[in-house]
């Protein structure tokens, strides 16, 4: 196998990795503390890796996550949409952040994502959550360095680009 | 086309195209989700994707499975002695208790009988395995081991050994989801055993407890009240246990009470649930009851001739 289609096996194999552990429950009491895996994934490699990843990606991404998880259809097509749009936007700056400062643009993105979730929620319909709804972005924040260097590292060490 | 942005402008890049892209994909999310709140697309596409997704939520659930596996196979002799001479002492208990209401129950159904009443107490269940598996939207929902092979329907009532659980809202081909009456998008009829005032519980918006927010402020409830199903509205049938009043307080605008409902079922805990298969009574409201007195075969001959019941009263209409 060459470097080429290496690099794309484990690229879709880390998005359908998050899937699934977007789908695995953690017990009870640490229910609200599970990050939004896609998210975190999605934004690590629309930084890495640009042309791979684009808004047409993030909503089939969306798409497939609503189809195994999701209230309505296109919701979380719509965030994930949103969320790499600003994310490739603002590539080039993130990428030269340090690891604190990239935390904290992680947050802002993952609280965005929250925001558009309410949104379409209250549109729909539904009622609001409870609070303790928003501690998943800052759990997604404080392990983004962990992923981004684990990411980072099997890369380098697969020497995929 | 990605390097082509690199060279135009890397750091401000601010192209019109994306932009585009953007507002089409997001127009296109949007029309999804309307199309979807209208017609329900989501349960055809998951239906039509079953073969796809159903191995997704097994793999999904291995996890879960894997660590009760775990903890029976490493969890510490004492604690699983415990355990088993728990249970034995409940089935003892439990089998003396039916032995002694069988007689009653045989009773009462001779009684039925006799008032030409055709509702058993016998139940015509499923058994049904939980799926752990995370279905976000809060967690109201739980997925189960069986689906439509195995003729679970929606709107098939799940109960668990201490009350009900909630109510089937989808079901694929070998698995299904449920809604538990905890979910803020769910509501039961029921009935308060003490003083039988019937009223509607809502799941709360915390989703570990059900609301009764309209009960009126002259009527009777005390924490401590056991709710049961009332069986109105056809879905659930009546005298299951739902759950037990915790906390009566007057509504905000002052103009009725509302209790909070600990649910009788151990909804975050059951690993086995009973799925209900005869649908109590078709939609709509429950037939009129009809005239009290043994069936019309056991009256006396001569009486025939009579005139014996009124014609029934023509349907309530709503």
């Amino acid at each position: 196998m060459n470097r080429q289609s290496l690099m794309r096996w484990w690229f879709t194999a880390t998005l359908v990795v998050a899937l699934l552990l977007m789908l695995v429950p953690l017990p009870g009491p640490l229910a609200p503390f599970k990050p939004y895996w896609p998210a975190l994934v999605l934004l690590y490699w629309s930084l890495e890796s640009e042309d791979r990843v684009t808004l047409g990606l993030a909503f089939a991404v969306g798409l497939g996550a609503d189809v195994v998880n999701g209230v309505v259809l296109g919701e979380q097509a719509l965030r994930l949409c949103a969320l790499v749009f600003i994310a490739l936007r603002f590539r080039s700056r993130l990428r030269f952040f340090p690891m604190w400062q990239q935390s904290l643009a992680v947050l802002v993105l993952l609280l965005n994502d929250r925001v558009l979730l309410l949104l379409v929620r209250f549109l729909g319909g539904a009622s609001l959550p409870p609070a303790s709804w928003w501690i998943a972005p800052f759990v997604g924040a404080a392990l983004w360095p962990f992923l981004f260097l684990l990411l980072d590292d099997l890369r380098a060490r697969w020497r995929i680009q | 086309m990605a390097h082509a942005r690199d060279e135009s402008s890397p750091l401000f890049a601010g192209n019109a195209a994306g932009t585009l892209r953007l507002i089409f994909y997001l127009a296109l999310a949007v029309v999804l989700m309307v199309l979807d709140q209208r017609n329900g697309w989501m349960w055809r596409v998951r239906d039509a994707a079953a073969a796809v997704v159903e191995p997704v939520y097994r793999l999904a659930g291995l996890p879960v499975a894997g660590m009760r596996t775990l903890s029976v196979a490493f969890g510490d002799r004492q604690h699983l002695t415990e355990q088993n001479q728990r249970l034995r002492e409940d089935l003892l208990l439990a089998n003396a208790k039916l032995n002694r209401m069988a007689a009653v129950a045989q009773q009462n159904q001779h009684l039925k009988e006799l008032l030409d009443t055709r509702h058993s107490l016998e139940l015509n269940v499923q058994l049904a395995r939980v799926i752990g598996v995370d279905l976000g939207a809060y967690s109201h929902r739980l997925m189960l081991n069986v689906g439509a092979r195995d003729g679970v329907k929606p709107g098939q009532p799940v109960i668990d050994a201490h009350g009900v659980m909630g109510q089937v809202i989808e079901s694929l081909p070998t698995t299904s989801v449920v809604m538990l009456v905890t979910d803020p998008a769910h509501a039961i009829p029921v009935v308060v055993e003490r003083t039988g005032l019937r009223t509607v519980a809502y799941g709360s918006r915390g989703g570990d407890q059900l609301v009764l927010p309209t009960i009126p402020l002259a009527a009777d409830v005390q924490p401590g009240d056991q709710l049961l199903t009332s069986g109105l509205g056809g879905r659930f049938p009546p005298g299951f246990p739902v759950g037990r009043v915790t906390e009566v307080a007057p509504a905000a605008t002052g103009m009725f009470l509302v209790a909070q409902v600990q649910p009788a079922a151990d909804i975050g805990r059951s690993e086995d649930v009973l799925l209900l298969h005869d649908q109590a009574e078709p939609d709509g409201p429950p037939a009129p009851a009809k005239p009290m007195g043994p069936p019309s075969e056991l009256a006396p001959a001569n009486a025939a001739d009579a005139p014996a019941t009124p014609p029934a009263p023509p349907g309530v209409s709503r």
